[in-house]
């Protein structure tokens, strides 16, 4: 009689456990090892479009935003993280990730990591670290899907932004890194996209030598030229900080410093997004950059997969991703472009303290979708990779 | 006393007589009464007569206040996000009566059919707290999802309504035992509800599906998506947020956000008869007694507009605070 009794409560306990069959969708964030982006003397500087903290800070917000949700729908979803000393060992990490049952990937690596990882596995890579544009074109690949806008949608949205203040004659500012000559190019084709005016582009160099002055003094650098604003492209930021206030001409400065075009700032007042910002300072004690933003639009993502479909499995989320909406706090639903994979999002100007201005410009036109207009548009054709 | 001054008396009586009669068919004529608009930014009320529609003073409150709604007693409520208070006012002193602790960013609330009961939508708790007006006291907190924003009372004041902007549900709370007993996937970005006046359907306005969800209040099933529609907007750019039904629940008036405009949907056809181009994202909107003008809140051009909604068409913009949100008529 207390066998059967037993019996039933076990068998009870298994039809409970397949009723409810809530598969965990599984996710593995990559991220560097010891990343350099993190030391301490750089998160102090806080500049502009650079990390403040770790990516799964982002990731685990939305995730515990989510909690709710998750349990109405009946979903589940688990988050490992494997940091990566080397590009193999980011490959080795993404492998181990598919045959432990991972349904995506995500990284926070350069470029070239994200590529191996991408190549690695079949399944769909969320990029929250990597801005560069080659991953959206010439290095695109089917399931490589990006959350932080690229190099040229901060560059468009830069020149909207002085469209619509018609400052249209520029100095160019470039600095001498390899990352600093690709988005000199992309701030070039944004001002000739926007039929802005170039006046000059001139190197310059982070020194006190009197010997490269010429290089260095921002005064020297700034002279002999009229033009209506500066646009300084400084990937690594000393340099560009220093800038404003100390041209030749009282001009403002944008770019890398002064108006700075990102997917978010703590500052930003519009469409709830002060009660993301205070959530995110509150849980981790920092306030919430551009890269922890798309760092929360990709536990965003995890979650719209997670709730649409609770059983999986993760084929079936990896063919829903591509048509998967996401709300990112900033008035609109954000849809991911067919042609590249990249979330398509509004980028706020900001000069550090507060939100300046929004991107798209009011006024702006597009054929078919206005957010568009930042970035490479369809008709460009510049990933040729079939998704 | 000369003559001349004694004229001159006569003279100041009998027009003084007639501005007195004057005034007086100017008072039958048009409605008497007054519009008060909450602003974001001005820790104030402002009041538009409803006679002249226009400004007539401004009333001070508790810090960015935002949601505004008439009690039972047809005082004024306000909550206030960075106080965390609601202010009760009183309309006809314009003075603040007291103030209720609502606890930290409380968004928006109802209150029950006696009024005695304050539910209250609080975004950084992602919770739903019950307060005891009288008293104060926080009766009890109920969890929901992330950024809870609207908060409806059933008509029998049994269920509670609540939308949470992260979630995209609408959670039905049993108000007697603090369960939630259904969560009731609507579009993206619930924001506000109506129920219609008969109690059977639960309208919700989804910000991000520019669109109304509309909920079966017996069965918590979703009837219908309505989408929204507007010539040269994109569906992206119509954001509807604010919502009113007529008395006889036979229109729906929405505004669209973004869109600028204001929807009237017939309710029962649930088809959009009328658009109507008002501000800059038009926000919350409120009736008159007579269902004759809609007031609607425009948050990005501060100023409210007044429709005329048996023409459809807007008469009058009136600058108002900065960042104007929500707004009551008080007859």
């Amino acid at each position: 009689m207390r066998r059967a009794a037993l019996l039933v409560f076990a068998l009870a306990s298994v039809v409970d456990a397949a009723g409810a069959a809530a598969v965990t969708l599984k996710a593995t964030l990559i991220g560097p090892q010891d990343d350099p982006r993190l030391e301490r003397a750089r998160l102090e500087r806080a500049t502009l479009g650079h990390p403040g903290g770790p990516a799964a800070d982002g990731v685990q917000l939305a995730l515990a935003d989510a909690g709710f949700e998750l349990e109405a729908a009946g979903a589940a979803i688990a988050l490992s993280q494997a940091p990566a000393r080397s590009v193999e060992s980011a490959r080795a990490a993404a492998i181990a990730a598919e045959k432990g049952g991972a349904a995506l990937v995500l990284t926070d690596l350069p470029a070239d990591w994200t590529l191996a990882v991408a190549d690695a596995v079949t399944l769909p890579v969320l990029n929250l670290g990597a801005p560069d544009d080659r991953l959206r074109q010439q290095d695109c690949r089917p399931r490589l899907l990006h959350l932080l806008p690229s190099e040229r949608m901060r560059a468009d949205a830069i020149a909207q932004a002085l469209v619509s203040r018609k400052w249209s004659k520029l100095l160019l500012l470039v600095g001498p890194s390899a990352p600093d000559q690709q988005r000199a190019a992309a701030a070039q084709a944004s001002i000739k996209r926007y039929g802005l005016q170039l006046v000059d582009t001139r190197p310059f160099k982070l020194s006190t030598d009197p010997r490269e002055r010429a290089l260095a003094n921002p005064l020297l650098l700034t002279a002999g030229q009229n033009y209506d604003a500066v646009w300084v492209v400084d990937t690594d930021g000393e340099f560009a900080r220093g800038l404003p206030y100390r041209t030749v001409l009282p001009r403002p400065v944008v770019g890398d410093a002064g108006l700075v075009a990102l997917a978010w700032h703590a500052q930003f007042e519009r469409y709830g997004a002060p009660q993301v910002s205070r959530r995110f300072s509150k849980a981790v004690k920092r306030p919430m950059t551009d890269r922890d933003w798309a760092a929360w639009m990709a536990g965003k993502t995890l979650v719209a997969l997670a709730t649409a479909a609770p059983k999986g499995p993760n084929t079936a989320w990896a063919q829903a991703l591509p048509r998967t909406t996401v709300d990112g706090a900033k008035g609109v639903a954000l849809s991911f472009r067919a042609w590249d994979g990249q979330l398509r999002q509004p980028l706020l100007l900001t000069d550090g303290q507060g939100v300046v201005a929004t991107a798209p410009i009011e006024g702006l036109l597009h054929p078919s979708d206005v957010l568009d207009t930042l970035g490479a548009d369809a008709p460009e054709k510049l990933c040729k990779s079939a998704r | 006393m000369t003559l001349t001054t004694t004229r001159l008396l006569r003279c100041a009586a009998a027009s003084l007589l007639l501005m007195l009669m004057l005034t007086a068919v100017a008072r039958a004529q048009s409605p008497s009464g007054t519009v008060y608009v909450s602003s974001e930014k001005d820790d104030a009320l402002t009041m538009i007569d409803l006679a002249t529609l226009t400004v007539k003073g401004t009333i001070p409150t508790c810090k960015r206040g935002r949601h505004l709604q008439l009690t039972p007693e047809r005082k004024l409520m306000l909550a206030c996000s960075d106080s965390g208070v609601a202010d009760l006012i009183d309309p006809a002193s314009g003075q603040s009566m007291r103030h209720i602790p609502l606890g930290d960013d409380p968004e928006a609330f109802d209150l029950s059919p006696d009024g005695k009961t304050l539910y209250v939508s609080s975004e950084d708790d992602a919770a739903v707290v019950f307060i005891d007006i009288a008293s104060g006291k926080r009766l009890r907190e109920v969890k929901v999802g992330q950024e809870p924003e609207g908060v409806k009372v059933s008509v029998d004041g049994k269920l509670l309504y609540v939308t949470s902007e992260v979630a995209s549900l609408v959670h039905a709370i049993d108000i007697a035992s603090g369960k939630v007993v259904a969560n009731i996937k609507v579009g993206k970005r619930p924001r506000r509800m109506a129920i219609t006046p008969d109690g059977k359907e639960l309208w919700v306005t989804c910000e991000l599906d520019a669109g109304v969800t509309i909920v079966s209040t017996a069965t918590h099933a979703v009837l219908a998506n309505l989408k929204f529609e507007v010539k040269g907007a994109r569906a992206q750019d119509i954001t509807p947020v604010g919502i009113a039904l007529a008395r006889d629940g036979k229109r729906a008036f929405v505004a669209l956000g973004r869109a600028n405009h204001v929807a009237f949907v017939d309710v029962a056809a649930r088809k959009v008869t009328d658009l109507v181009l008002v501000g800059k994202r038009a926000w919350n909107v409120a009736l008159d007694k007579d269902e004759k003008r809609l007031f609607v809140v425009n948050g990005l051009s501060d100023d409210l507009s007044v429709i005329d909604v048996p023409a459809a068409k807007a008469i009058k913009t009136v600058p108002v605070g900065r960042v104007p949100y929500g707004v009551v008529v008080v007859e």
